[in-house]
């Protein structure tokens, strides 16, 4: 087969092949670099190790050190440096070793960088993304488990986004670096690993910041999730069918902004809603979004809109982590109290 | 008055004295370890070489999956038990979470010490009683606890000092820096370890620091800086000993730097090769802490085939009993998840507990 023909073949019909999460952020991140000079990659270890998660593999050798690089351990001054960068016209994309270890950047965080485009009536904007694996799941010892989307998604100025899938860690790493707005990229560190057919060759499917999406149809139940839950909640779905139930599943890839539009239009469709997610539920994302679903969807609903989360402790220890995290049976058990008696 | 005779003109202290020495400060092989107590040479050596068991045997228990991980301190045992041995009981040790064997030479158990890397529960002993604190993932946090417990201690007219440890890594959060000064104003009685062992994971020193040393940091805070060899257990143990009784009796801080090195990767997770070569840490091996003791005792006659043994025995008891006592299924209640929240459960949680309780009741039946 000659180069054209390949080529050609490739322009007809991207191949898939099977990929990782992993390798599709690895291959965001390259694109990006690739395609604007701006880009600067940084965070502790990102470098000649490739990041403690290998997202950044291969990126210092073949960009240089000054578009990856590894820091002195310091969360805030990463942070602090990149409003900096940003400022001068950069475009900083930082990682965060794990979800804990972002809090010292918290400041930064909350103080500036969610605020400065306000504060500056608009003159310096931050187009920074700041990555940070999270969740659990994967056997780590205290302070590598958090989910800590809640503290984000209330802090206004800040997008919070998180992918599901092979095919949305590459979309939504590009579009949140390409944000003039401050993304918080959430990545499920238990989805890593995971694979699907994917080619980074199909820029279209590509999806703005902000779009839910329906990742199963459903006639009887709504299962509204994001991030590590997703495959727990079609899972579940599938589980269900043998109840007799037919459960939607959303998959909401943005906490902010968000979608209101697919998942009202999801409840609407059903009538009952169960939202899931593995931190903590009191004060939880689940919270604002069941809130949102009653103020739109009041008329349609059969049931009180649920919440399977997180209990409201500490992240547990590796051994007791499986009581901790949402599974099927406490979703079913959830979709088992929609009130169906009063059908 | 003018502004030459403000306190704020002049400097408050002169910056000589707090200056480290040049090279590390070392006793071993050197004229002045002739002066050094047979006793105290030969209890470090039973502890260094219960120490070295002890790390081969908690990464022999990651490979059975018995712990979950394990951040190795091989290479760097004179400045684990070094650390313990400097503390007397009263004192308060505040480890980083490579410094296990720190606590388990403080007279920890093991097994509590490895509770954490189990992943049984977080702390697994009960930190007042031994005082020490709990293993400090979240790198340099402990620093400030540890100011804050000196000044307490010193508050409260007690004879009590703290020594916090720390890696080269660490000495780049913020915290490092608040708890410094901290410790420099107000006095407090409160030593900072600093263990430079070549690495923060992948990251070497020289895009962790520009400073000549880590402990030349110390000037700038106001108090002094030594720098030691950090696997000559004798001078680090010395040096430790000095500041401590320095800070109990009202000296004021210090602040340590242990240069050594970690000869294994970051933890059993970590690939080493990626990032350095092996000729480096073959020449850290060739000054191993183990080795230079052993090389002293034998030197001085105090060390023959039988001592050694002994010591190799008393290490291989320990391990034995480690060993057998980590491969028993931990005993655990996941109802404790709630226990200890709060003082007292809040409504929501005595309910999520109730909803566990029946889940596993349900589990159990089927
Ligand atoms: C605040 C914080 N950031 C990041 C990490 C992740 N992390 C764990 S160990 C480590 C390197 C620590 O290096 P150093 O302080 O030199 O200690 P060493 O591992 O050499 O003992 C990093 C980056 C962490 N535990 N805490
Ligand atoms: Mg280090």
């Amino acid at each position: 087969m000659t180069t054209a023909t390949s080529a050609a073949d490739r322009a007809a019909a991207p191949t898939r092949r099977p990929a990782t999460m992993a390798q599709a952020l690895n291959q965001a991140l390259r694109d990006a670099l690739t395609a604007d000079p701006a880009v600067h990659v940084m965070g502790e270890d990102v470098g000649t190790l490739g990041g403690v998660f290998r997202i950044t593999d291969g990126l210092t050798r073949d960009f240089g050190e000054d578009r990856c690089t590894d820091t002195p351990l310091a969360e805030a001054g990463i942070l602090g440096a990149a409003v900096g960068m940003a400022m001068y016209g950069l475009r900083p994309v930082v990682e965060m070793q794990f979800d804990a270890f972002a809090y010292p950047a918290f400041e930064q965080l909350v103080s500036h960088v969610s605020r400065m485009r306000n504060r500056t009536r608009g003159a310096l904007p931050m187009p920074i993304t700041v990555r940070i694996p999270y969740g659990g799941g994967i056997g780590g010892v205290e302070h590598h488990s958090d989910s800590s989307e809640a503290y984000y998604l209330h802090t206004p100025g800040l997008h919070v986004v998180t992918p599901a899938t092979v095919e949305d860690a590459y979309g939504l790493l590009r579009a949140a670096i390409a944000s003039d707005d401050p993304v918080i990229f959430l990545e499920p560190k238990r989805l890593y690993w995971s694979k699907a057919d994917w080619s980074p060759q199909e820029p279209s499917t590509v999806p703005p910041i902000g779009r839910a999406v329906v990742r199963r149809p459903g006639r009887t139940a709504t299962l509204i999730t994001y991030g590590p839950s997703l495959p727990v909640c079609l899972e579940a779905a599938e589980a269900a069918t043998e109840e007799g139930w037919d459960l939607g599943v959303v998959d909401l890839r943005s906490l902010v902004p968000f979608d209101e539009e697919t998942v009202a239009e999801a409840v609407r469709g059903t009538g009952r809603a169960v939202v899931v997610h593995e931190s903590s539920g009191f004060g939880g994302a689940g919270a604002e979004i069941a809130a949102r679903i009653t103020e739109r969807c009041f008329h349609h609903l059969e049931a009180p809109v649920l919440r399977v989360a997180g209990f409201d402790i500490p992240y547990p220890p590796p051994m007791l982590e499986r009581h901790h995290l949402p599974g099927v049976d406490r979703i079913l058990d959830a979709v088992g109290r929609l009130q169906w008696e009063e059908r | 008055m003018t502004v030459l005779d403000t306190p704020a003109w002049r400097p408050r202290a002169d910056a000589a004295p707090l200056l480290p020495d040049p090279e590390p400060y070392r006793l071993l092989g050197t004229p002045a370890a002739a002066d050094l107590d047979p006793a105290l040479l030969g209890l470090l050596y039973g502890q260094l070489v219960r120490g070295r068991r002890y790390n081969v045997q908690a990464t022999a228990l990651t490979k059975q999956g018995r712990l979950a991980v394990y951040p190795s301190s091989t290479g760097q045992e004179a400045c684990e038990i070094a650390a313990a041995l400097a503390l007397r009981p009263r004192d308060w040790l505040f480890p980083s979470y490579r410094d296990t064997l720190a606590v388990v030479a403080r007279g920890v158990d093991p097994v509590e010490a490895l509770t954490l890397l189990r992943g049984d529960w977080h702390t697994g002993y009960d930190s007042r009683e031994h005082r020490v604190a709990p293993l400090s993932t979240p790198l340099a946090t402990q620093l400030p606890h540890a100011v804050g417990l000196a000044h307490a201690a010193r508050l409260s007219g007690d004879p009590v000092a703290a020594l916090a440890m720390v890696g080269d890594g660490g000495t780049s959060e913020g915290d490092f820096h608040e708890a410094l000064n901290f410790a420099a104003v107000w006095k407090a009685p409160v030593v900072f370890l600093v263990q430079n062992n070549g690495f923060a994971i992948s990251v070497p020193l020289a895009k962790q620091t520009a400073a000549p040393t880590f402990a030349h940091k110390a000037v700038g805070y106001g108090m002094p800086g030594r720098l030691v060899d950090g696997n000559d257990v004798a001078a680090v143990h010395e040096v430790l000993t000095e500041a401590v009784e320095r800070a109990r009796d009202g000296g004021g801080p210090t602040l340590v730097e242990a240069v050594t090195y970690r000869i294994d990767a970051h933890t059993n997770a970590d690939d080493a090769t990626r990032y350095r070569e092996e000729s480096e840490v073959a020449a850290w091996r060739a000054h191993d802490p183990v080795e230079l003791l052993e090389r002293e005792l034998t030197a001085r006659g105090l060390l023959d085939d039988a001592a050694r043994q002994r010591a190799l025995d008393d290490a291989e008891a320990m391990a034995a009993d480690l060993r057998e006592r980590m491969h028993a299924e931990p005993q655990l209640d996941p109802m404790e998840l709630f226990e200890h929240v709060y003082a007292d459960l809040t409504p929501q949680l005595r309910e999520q507990a109730a909803q566990l309780r029946a889940e596993m009741a349900a589990e159990r039946q089927s």
